[in-house]
């Protein structure tokens, strides 16, 4: 523990004997809390999963109507906006303060921040809960919620937004006392990349949520369908938050897991450029069938500006796996294609939750999202199963996987304390990325099928007009239970894991450390050099990566067969336009 | 090289490596052909949602939505009254909590400009089992060019949630 005055300033620093990192005493607290805090929300959310799941398998047919549409509603503003929200604030605390040896300016600020965040929250939890805010995630006006739900919104996301700008403050602190030389490394610019995408979308919540709260109390008109426009601006941007976060997610565990590499700092920082410039268009996706909106506008927003943020996923896609099958040739795995794979760490959460996240996000939540994305084909896809489909493969699978895999290393490296519950924390990933697959894979094909999402009642027992769905919606309806529960479980350990560890867990001293302890992640033992002289890098990659450029084809293959195909479905319906 | 923690020195701007290359060249025509199925489409596929848009008042559209019905009524089935407008013509339908009007009856082959609004709040017109999707707009009028090509009995669910009565909200349409 050290005391470094810059200036006035007096800082607290220890240094981590893993990383060699300087980290700062109010970042490292402040990590804590906004980590702990996601993990109840994210408890909160798993619950309202498996009541939701259960409900809409009618075989089970578990909760009321009236309840059904209220826990649909708690499960989303929980899971996307609170849970994801401060486990995003977290890692901004550490993409900054952390990751650059420097010290986090206005503590005070940024303990208020977190204060307002929490705040807001619970006001919005409370108002859902007690059944005065049944307007499900997306609140569309006219539908009325109590004021306090819009206020406490509101709340969230201007605590939200003083967190990111104290991220964008740690920078400039850092660059100014020369915390680290050179440029800012990948997976702070990948975290500024989301800061900067997160000012965008908090923007606009409060461009939303400001007159609908006025609207609210009656003191003025808001346009359904310009609610709709500027909400999705906060709904869908949001997720482009998760999905940079995520990224730097990625390329950060790849390193600390396998000694992973960034091929080229150009690429891989253009690419988040690429997801500044253009992803927040995505907005348009959920307005594609919309009155509000003409066909070149449909166009030119949903394909964000020409597929460049599709683009940028691309390459992300490529140079994640192929840093890691460097890093691990590096490392004398070089024996044909798939050594590297063959031999990752597959009993590293750390490692097989990140790589799975990776795969779910690209080859599930990607496809199917450009796919019903595309203006045309959207007509078959808007507002059935197939939406939530998409979205839980990319914000579920990918993201929150992702996170959950960080949480391993977070634990030891920033609580440090050993991990609990390490078999069952070695199994989780599979368990809750299996399970998120076949859950989010049934809603697709139900939704295939014309099964909306949102429902109470599919089986339309007390409607004026019988539907009977095809024989086979059974089925999925059946597997998205039994994908959701196996989720849930895998959502469990998670929460068991992280609970008992951070609360009950053994210390971890630099002895234990040294001499090797079976419960943590073997990179926190032996962290993988982050290094490389240039000689030798520069042969490893001159010999490529061949195991990720079949990866990648194959990838290429699946998208183009799942794109066209829905294309040739979409010909098959009635003549419209 | 270094893992993405370590901070670059010096100038990290340089050339990338030939499968770097390879790739997002591959990717970037991948993306200009997923833009370009988009135009392409409007000129030659048979299923564009453009539609006729324009700001309607609720009230007013309920009331026009009315005297179509009266014009074209034919029946009444489950009190909702059933209506079978000419081939060509200007077809109303109404979203409103939580029911869909009125039910119609078309001609296999014939087009239709079919409208819809909604009365109060947003719901989702989904055909069953033809499964194409609208989002109701209260406010707004979307008026489709519509061309049924299969004959039978057709449901109208509502997707988006609008209110507890929600999944109650099923309508009819017949094909000739």
């Amino acid at each position: 523990m050290a005391s470094t005055t810059v200036g006035s300033i007096a800082a607290v620093f220890r240094t981590c004997s893993v990383t060699g990192l300087k980290v700062n005493r109010d970042a490292e607290n402040l990590i804590k809390v906004n980590a702990v805090f996601a993990v109840v929300f994210f408890l909160v959310g798993l619950v309202s999963a498996l009541l939701l799941v259960l409900t809409r398998w009618q075989t089970v047919h578990l909760l009321s109507a009236e309840w059904y549409y209220r826990i649909l509603t708690a499960h989303g503003l929980n899971m996307l906006i609170f849970f994801i929200i401060f486990f995003e604030m977290a890692i901004l605390y550490f993409a900054g303060p952390v990751v650059l040896n420097s010290r986090l300016p206005l503590p005070k600020l940024a303990w208020a921040a977190f204060a307002l965040m929490l705040v807001g929250a619970v006001l919005v939890d409370t108002m859902v809960f007690s059944g005065k805010a049944d307007v499900l995630f997306t609140s569309y006006v006219p539908l009325r919620a109590d004021p306090n739900f819009y206020l406490g919104m509101i709340l969230f996301a201007v605590g939200a937004l003083i967190a990111t700008g104290l991220f964008f403050a740690s920078l400039v602190v850092a660059k100014q006392e020369k915390t680290y030389e050179g440029s800012v490394p990948l997976v702070t610019f990948g975290g500024l990349t989301a800061a900067i995408i997160a000012v965008i979308t908090l923007v606009h919540g409060a461009i939303i949520y400001i007159p609908t709260w006025l609207w609210s109390l009656g003191l003025m008109n808001v346009d359904p369908e310009v609610y709709r426009m500027i909400w999705w601006a906060l709904g869908h941007s949001s997720q482009q938050i998760n999905v940079a976060a995520m990224v730097s997610v990625w390329y950060l565990l790849g390193g600390l897991t396998v000694g992973a590499v960034v091929l080229n700092e150009k690429i891989s920082r253009s690419a988040f450029a690429l997801y500044i410039l253009f992803i927040s268009l995505a907005s348009a996706h959920h307005l594609l069938v919309d009155p509000g909106f003409g066909p070149s506008w449909k166009v030119v927003n949903t394909s964000y500006l020409m597929y460049m943020a599709v683009l940028a996923s691309m390459v992300h896609g490529f140079t994640v796996p192929a840093g890691i099958e460097t890093g691990q040739r590096l490392r004398g795995l070089t024996k044909g294609m798939f050594e590297w794979l063959r031999k990752a760490p597959w009993g590293d959460p750390g490692f097989s939750g990140m790589f799975l996240s990776l795969v779910i996000f690209g080859f599930l939540g990607g496809v199917t999202g450009v796919t019903i994305g595309t203006e045309q084909i959207n007509m078959i896809a808007h507002n059935t199963l197939r939406v939530p489909g998409h979205f839980h493969t990319t914000v579920v699978g990918g993201t929150a996987l992702a996170f959950m895999a960080l949480t391993y290393y977070v634990i030891p490296l920033i609580f440090r304390k050993e991990l609990r519950l390490w078999g069952l924390a070695k199994i989780q990933p599979y368990l809750f990325g299996g399970g998120v697959s076949i859950f989010a894979l049934s809603m697709i094909y139900a939704g295939i099928f014309g099964v909306p999402r949102r429902h109470w009642d599919i089986s339309f027992a007390a409607a004026p007009f019988k539907v009977e769905f095809h024989p086979a919606v059974d089925l999925f309806m059946g597997t998205l239970a039994l994908g959701g529960s196996i989720a849930f479980l895998g959502g469990l350990i998670y929460v068991l894991v992280a609970v008992l560890s951070v609360f009950f867990g053994k210390p971890l001293t630099d002895e234990a450390i040294r001499k090797g302890t079976a419960h943590v992640p073997q990179g926190i033992l032996k962290l993988p050099p982050q290094s490389h002289g240039e000689a030798e890098s520069a042969a490893v990659h001159r010999s490529g990566t061949p195991g990720t450029l079949v990866l990648v084809f194959v990838f290429l293959l699946v998208f183009a067969v799942y794109y066209f195909t829905n294309w040739k479905m979409l010909s098959l319906v009635w003549k419209i336009g | 090289m270094h893992s993405a923690i370590v901070a670059p020195k010096g100038i990290w701007w340089k050339p990338a490596g030939r499968q770097e290359k390879l790739w997002v060249t591959i990717a970037f025509i991948w993306c200009m052909i997923l833009f370009a199925m988009m135009p392409f489409w409007h000129l030659r596929g048979g299923q564009n949602a453009s539609g006729i848009r324009s700001r309607v008042d609720p009230a007013a559209y309920v009331a026009r939505v009315e005297r179509f019905t009266q014009e074209y009524k034919v029946g009444e089935e489950n009190g909702i009254p059933v209506v079978a407008p000419p081939p060509g013509s200007e077809v109303y339908l109404l979203g409103r909590m939580w029911s869909w009007s009125p039910i119609l009856k078309l001609k296999q082959g014939a087009s239709y400009t079919l409208h819809l609004s909604s009365a109060d709040v947003n719901h989702g017109f989904h055909l069953f089992p033809v499964n194409v999707n609208f989002q109701v707009v209260p406010g707004y009028d979307y008026g489709l060019r519509i061309t049924p090509n299969t004959a039978g009995e057709f449901r109208i669910i509502c997707n988006e949630f609008c209110g507890i009565g929600h999944h109650l909200m099923t309508g009819k349409v017949t094909v000739e």
